[in-house]
């Protein structure tokens, strides 16, 4: 038994850590409401890598050059390693991955409302590298200092990862904005669907985010969906420029006053109906990961007979141990085959 | 809040050019060499490696969990990888190739001549085994395949590492390591369900016979300086380990590409066709 004044202590201490800024680990003490934040902000974060295949990953058979096929196929198995990175995070705080899969799967985790978007072009691959890669670097970024050790260390190589992307998509665009009218109508018509839904990324205005004040209280959130929301935009105005690309608001423009752009508002309506399910692909793409695991469930139960079969005997060196949050730092021992992603 | 600027997003300026995969390389034919029997060679490889990691890229998002997400994918990269060289060194060994094989390549086209080889050749001009050409079916199918297509192309490439060709020796060279890697990978998931449940066996059985027909097609394109005997040899000991049998049924003999191939062809052309001149 915990008595009162021992939780106090705890507390106390576990108050001390995120004050100083240091990092909190599996086997230290946690505040339930911490532990249950993280849980499901990390599983959602995670379904979005995963969900996150789907738009790009409809143009891997597609693709225009060999060249970029490779570079597609490379990021989109990117975003498949930070998901199974973060779920492996979150299995440090004593969830399992198959449990988050079903919680994704029968619509109770959520995943970012960016993906319910359909992909129509090839221009939306560079527009998502450029614009929701972007976004998800200017959210992530500062993750990369969160409270919880697991969730910081995963963020600083998917940073790492999606700051490239980011580069490949706009090189993409870049690479379109030099080619035929076609192809530069093609990027702005892309640019002119993605640019409400990327700035929706960030999440309801301050004002509507009960859970901010607590997150960052905890030390698991820097910065509020505001003030990230207006990085993202004074970070994208000059890359905007730079590719000849208009960005689809009237109200877009620089704030000498207050040193940033001024911009208008998203409508929130829309991202409430997306967040709670009713995004034009949402159905589809929960529909699409329960068919892939429904299809994939005989393999899986044929590893682990055979591993049950195989337990006294060898080990194959299929199937690491998904059970455990030990895989973690194994899992980022493994390289990106994105070329330059380490440079 | 400067956490973004110091990741230095990227240099401005203008997009680069893309680069052939041999640039740099010295691509002339040694003497002795017959530059169109080399450059026939190169392509019916190449043209394997692409089908296939074209077939295998359709997995990623579909598998059975994301480690086989990232398994397929990174076998699709290696296979990709080889198909860009080796259809750069067809077509620089043989400077009429593109010409003769893809008639309806746009006036001023920018296209490298690995994509033009890829993107605007018509499907009786490709030189895959049909055994890459048909459509993936469950997971035991693209494993079987995998397997068999690894053990038989890698048993020729070791031989390929002393081709007179030192571009394609040194292609061969890092393609050795690539497919002996995917020819494990293949193997263990093969082993695991043949002996996992009795579904995953029989589904690994119905795959193993559908591909069969196909199989020594596949077999007699690699067959070279007796590399068929060794790549048989190595496929009995996977049948013995996994106690399989090799289907007894006869190669299958029709027309020399699938229906497959046109539908494949037909969905990977698209974009590229849709804009002739368009650079990307
Ligand atoms: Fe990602
Ligand atoms: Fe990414």
């Amino acid at each position: 038994m915990t008595t009162t004044q021992e939780l106090q202590e705890l507390q106390e201490g576990f108050d001390a850590v995120v004050a100083r800024g240091d990092r909190i680990e599996p086997r230290d003490w946690m505040p339930e409401g911490y532990r249950r934040t993280l849980v499901r902000q990390i599983a959602q974060h995670a379904h979005s890598e995963i969900i996150g295949m789907q738009p790009e990953g409809a143009w891997l058979t597609r693709a225009p050059s060999l060249r970029r096929k490779a570079i597609l196929l490379a990021k989109v198995q990117d975003e498949a390693g930070h998901g199974l990175y973060l779920y492996s995070a979150a299995e440090t705080l004593g969830v399992s991955r198959a449990e988050l899969t079903r919680m994704l799967l029968d619509g109770r985790q959520k995943y970012s409302s960016i993906f319910s978007y359909p992909t129509l072009g090839y221009a939306d691959v560079g527009t998502i590298g450029w614009l929701v890669d972007g976004a998800a670097i200017c959210n992530q970024v500062p993750l990369c200092r969160t409270s919880y050790g697991p969730y910081g260390r995963a963020m600083v190589r998917v940073c790492k990862e999606e700051s490239f992307h980011q580069r490949q998509g706009f090189e993409l665009l870049l690479t379109m904005m030099s080619g035929t009218d076609e192809q530069q109508a093609m990027v702005q018509e892309s640019v002119d669907r993605f640019w409400w839904p990327a700035l929706m990324m960030f999440g309801p205005p301050d004002a509507d985010s009960p859970n901010t004040a607590r997150s960052m209280a905890w030390g698991i959130k820097r910065h509020t969906n505001d003030e990230l929301r207006q990085r993202f935009v004074d970070m994208t105005v000059p890359q905007a420029e730079a590719l000849g690309v208009t960005l689809p608001d009237p109200e877009l423009r620089w704030n000498a006053e207050r040193g940033h752009h001024d911009f208008g508002q998203p409508d929130w309506d829309e991202l409430a109906r997306v967040v709670s399910g009713g995004g034009p692909c949402s159905a589809e793409r929960i529909a699409h990961r329960r068919r892939a695991h429904d299809d994939g469930a005989w393999v899986r139960e044929a590893a682990t007979a055979y591993a049950a079969r195989q337990a006294s005997g060898f080990e194959t060196g299929l199937r690491p141990s998904s059970t455990t949050g030990t895989v973690v730092e194994e899992v980022a021992q493994q390289p990106s085959r994105n070329h330059g992603a380490e440079a | 809040m400067s956490e973004t600027s110091a990741e230095t997003p990227w240099a401005f300026g203008a997009a680069p050019d893309p680069e052939d995969v041999l640039a740099g390389v010295d691509t002339r034919v040694p003497e002795g060499v017959d530059a169109t029997g080399l450059a026939e060679l190169c392509l019916a490889l190449g043209d394997d490696a692409l089908v296939l990691a074209h077939r295998l890229s359709e997995w990623c998002s579909n598998a059975p969990d994301l480690e086989d997400d990232i398994a397929l994918a990174n076998v699709a990269l290696d296979l990709l990888g080889q198909a860009r060289l080796l259809l750069a060194r067809a077509a620089a060994a043989d400077p009429g190739l593109v010409g003769r094989l893809v008639p309806g390549l746009p006036a001023g086209s920018p296209a490298l001549p690995e994509d033009a080889l890829a993107f605007f050749r018509d499907p009786d001009a490709w030189h895959c085994a049909r055994f890459v050409e048909v459509e993936n079916g469950d997971f035991a199918h693209t494993i079987a395949r995998l397997a068999v297509f690894a053990t038989v192309r890698l048993a020729a490439f070791q031989r390929l590492v002393e081709h007179p060709d030192p571009v394609l020796a040194a292609v061969a060279a890092k393609a050795v390591k690539e497919l002996a890697y995917h020819r494990d990978h293949a193997g263990r998931w093969f082993l695991v369900l043949a002996q996992g449940t009795e579904e995953s066996r029989r589904r690994l059985l119905e795959g193993l016979r559908a591909l069969w027909p196909l199989h020594d097609e596949l077999a007699r394109a690699y067959d070279l300086d007796g590399a068929r005997a060794e790549a048989e040899v190595v496929l009995d000991q996977l049948l013995a380990v996994s106690t399989v049998e090799r289907p007894a049924v006869a190669p299958y003999d029709g027309p020399r590409h699938t229906d497959d191939l046109t539908r494949l062809l037909a969905e990977m052309q698209s974009v590229a066709r849709a804009h002739p001149l368009g650079v990307w």
